[in-house]
């Protein structure tokens, strides 16, 4: 990146580390941060709308709607998740795959499994053979969005099911006795007041999310954890410029920080969110905020 | 082979005994189920043994954040801060990076007469080096737990205390502390189930499973891996799992019962259980 990086064996202490830390594979490594940031990105959003639906299900009228809503939220809790993104990140592929394959090969006369083997035709691998690497790469993450989303969308599911019902019953009876339809009520009124409620429970869950990223690494995304393991490693002078020993640990440490700063950054963030929901709400926060703004 | 002899084959295999190999290639439920059995093994020792040591230090971690004196409360604290703030998966892989690096051969220590060697090859095996991990996360994790109940107990129970003339070592042991444990209680069975969830991380991270010697989420994914079907083995990780939670609930339904037994029947707190998800 610098000029005075043609020879790294020449250069004293500081300038050593301002090349090492800028050669192509520590770009890479920065590039893994905004790996995790765009998995949080996407997967918040999808788990919320996966948990709205699941606790929108949960409520239903309608009984195998309710029970598929309620069986959601209940089988992810009890089992450690890790379970659940070993299995579905092997499941949702297979599942995947197998659809492509009744669609694309309706003549394949072979069985699928094969014993231990799982053969679906050429046409329907995922991705095909042929795909370039980033595709491979982008699947493998898309995978894993998808998984985060089901697994921490049956949380939300749970969280928010609690504060739908947790929405006081004379807000909806009202809504009622103006006239308004079961559809009105739940968007006009139940909806926005949930929010309050829910808050805590989806805060909670940010930040359990938050530090279940370093999950991307099992898998197989190529995120932090895989760098710092990577870089950290001892290095054989003969294959690289900059040779150094096991720093596995420094790596490591740098990747606490920076959990230990989003953690931080959120809480303080979420603290700011709450204070603002709670404006002009019926609750003891709320005529806190009414107090101060009249004091 | 049959169920029984495998079993015996394989029943304590994550403890190292019975058949060294494990099975390659025609893969029964029975071998599986075995296996995976024997590994829960692993996920009940780090579990059991964490909590239980970890619960003294949560007490302690508690009652330092309690003191008015900065030099106690900053530091628990901050214990408690990069514990619950960082993912467990990163504390596993930093202590076993940091464990590798201490000298094989031991740390020699001059007492002044006598010159000992500590040994610290043992920290960088799971059972030693995992379980300080986890042990100290769920001090972290129930130190808040109890802290919150430590700042709950009622005013007129410390009152009561006074005009018992209950101070000190007395006022804590036979008031507060029973109170506080009471009072966290509901909260702490969930941080006992996260808990024993969270042990499946540990040979997940940086700790190698050492001769095949692994806890159930490995032979399940040996199993997984070896089968490209993951239909089999993690539902019966998650059966075992639900089992164990449910003997979890169980026991610490039966200390809630002892702890609330001075309480007419209809305030007792039930416990009601609310699984969490990785930390």
């Amino acid at each position: 990146m610098f000029e005075f990086c043609s020879d790294p064996e020449a250069l004293e202490r500081l300038r050593w580390f301002a090349c090492y830390l800028s050669n192509g594979k520590h770009m890479a490594f920065y590039a893994s941060f905004g790996t995790v940031m765009v998995l949080l990105a996407i997967t918040a959003p999808v788990a919320m709308a996966f948990g709205f639906a699941g606790a929108s299900a949960a409520r239903s009228r309608i009984l195998p709607i309710r029970w598929l809503g309620k069986g959601y939220t209940a089988i992810v809790r009890g089992v450690p998740d890790i379970v659940f993104f070993l299995f579905f990140v092997i499941a949702l592929d297979q599942a995947f795959e197998w659809m492509r394959h009744q669609i694309k090969c309706p003549d394949w006369a072979d069985p699928i499994r094969q014993g231990n083997d799982f053969i679906v035709c050429g046409a329907a691998k995922l991705p095909l053979n042929t795909a370039p690497q980033w595709i491979h790469e982008t699947y493998g993450f898309f995978l894993a969005v998808l998984t985060f989303a089901i697994v921490f969308g049956a949380f939300a599911a749970n969280v928010l099911f609690g504060a739908m019902r947790a929405v006081p019953m004379a807000q909806l009876e009202t809504a009622a006795a103006y006239g308004m339809s079961e559809r009105q009520t739940f968007w006009r009124v139940l909806v926005p007041q949930m929010w309050l409620y829910a808050l805590p429970g989806l805060s909670n869950l940010w930040l359990i999310l938050v530090k279940a990223t370093p999950l991307l690494f099992l898998l197989g995304v190529e995120d932090i954890v895989y760098w710092a393991r990577e870089l950290g490693g001892f290095v054989n002078p003969r294959f690289t410029d900059y040779p150094h020993g096991d720093w596995r640990l420094f790596y490591f440490l740098g990747l606490l920080v920076f959990y230990l700063f989003l953690t931080w950054g959120s809480e303080r963030v979420l603290a700011r969110l709450t204070k603002r929901l709670s404006h002009g709400q019926a609750t003891m926060g709320g005529e806190a905020a009414r107090r101060e703004a009249q004091a | 082979m049959s169920c029984l002899e495998t079993i015996q084959a394989y029943g304590v295999r994550a403890l190292g005994y019975g058949e060294r190999l494990l099975p390659r290639s025609d893969f029964t439920l029975c071998e599986q189920v075995t296996l995976i059995g024997s590994g829960m093994i692993w996920n009940i020792y780090f579990g059991a043994l964490a909590l239980v040591c970890g619960f003294f230090l949560a007490t302690v971690v508690a009652l330092a954040k309690n003191v008015p004196s900065p030099w106690l409360r900053k530091p628990a604290e901050a214990f408690v801060f990069v514990f619950r703030g960082s993912p467990l998966f990163i504390q596993f892989f930093l202590a076993y990076e940091a464990f590798v690096l201490l000298p094989k051969a031991g740390i020699p220590v001059n007492l002044g007469f006598v010159l000992i060697t500590v040994e610290t090859a043992w920290l960088t095996k799971a059972w030693a080096g995992a379980l300080i991990v986890l042990f100290l996360n769920t001090a972290a994790y129930s130190g808040e737990i109890f802290y919150g109940a430590l700042r709950a107990v009622p005013r007129g129970d410390l009152e009561a205390a006074d005009a018992y003339g209950l101070t000190g070592w007395a006022r804590f042991r036979r008031v507060v502390w029973p109170t506080m444990l009471r009072l966290a209680w509901p909260a702490y069975t969930n941080e006992a189930i996260f808990l024993f969830h969270a042990t499946t991380l540990v040979y997940f991270s940086g700790f190698p499973a050492w001769k095949q010697q692994g806890d159930a989420l490995y032979y399940a994914n040996y199993f997984a891996d070896k089968t490209f079907n993951p239909f089999v083995p993690y539902p019966i990780v998650a059966t075992y799992f639900v089992l164990l939670t449910l003997v979890v609930i169980g026991f610490f339904g039966l200390v809630n019962r002892r702890l609330n037994r001075h309480l007419p029947q209809s305030n007792r707190p039930r416990l009601r259980i609310r699984p969490q998800v990785i930390r």
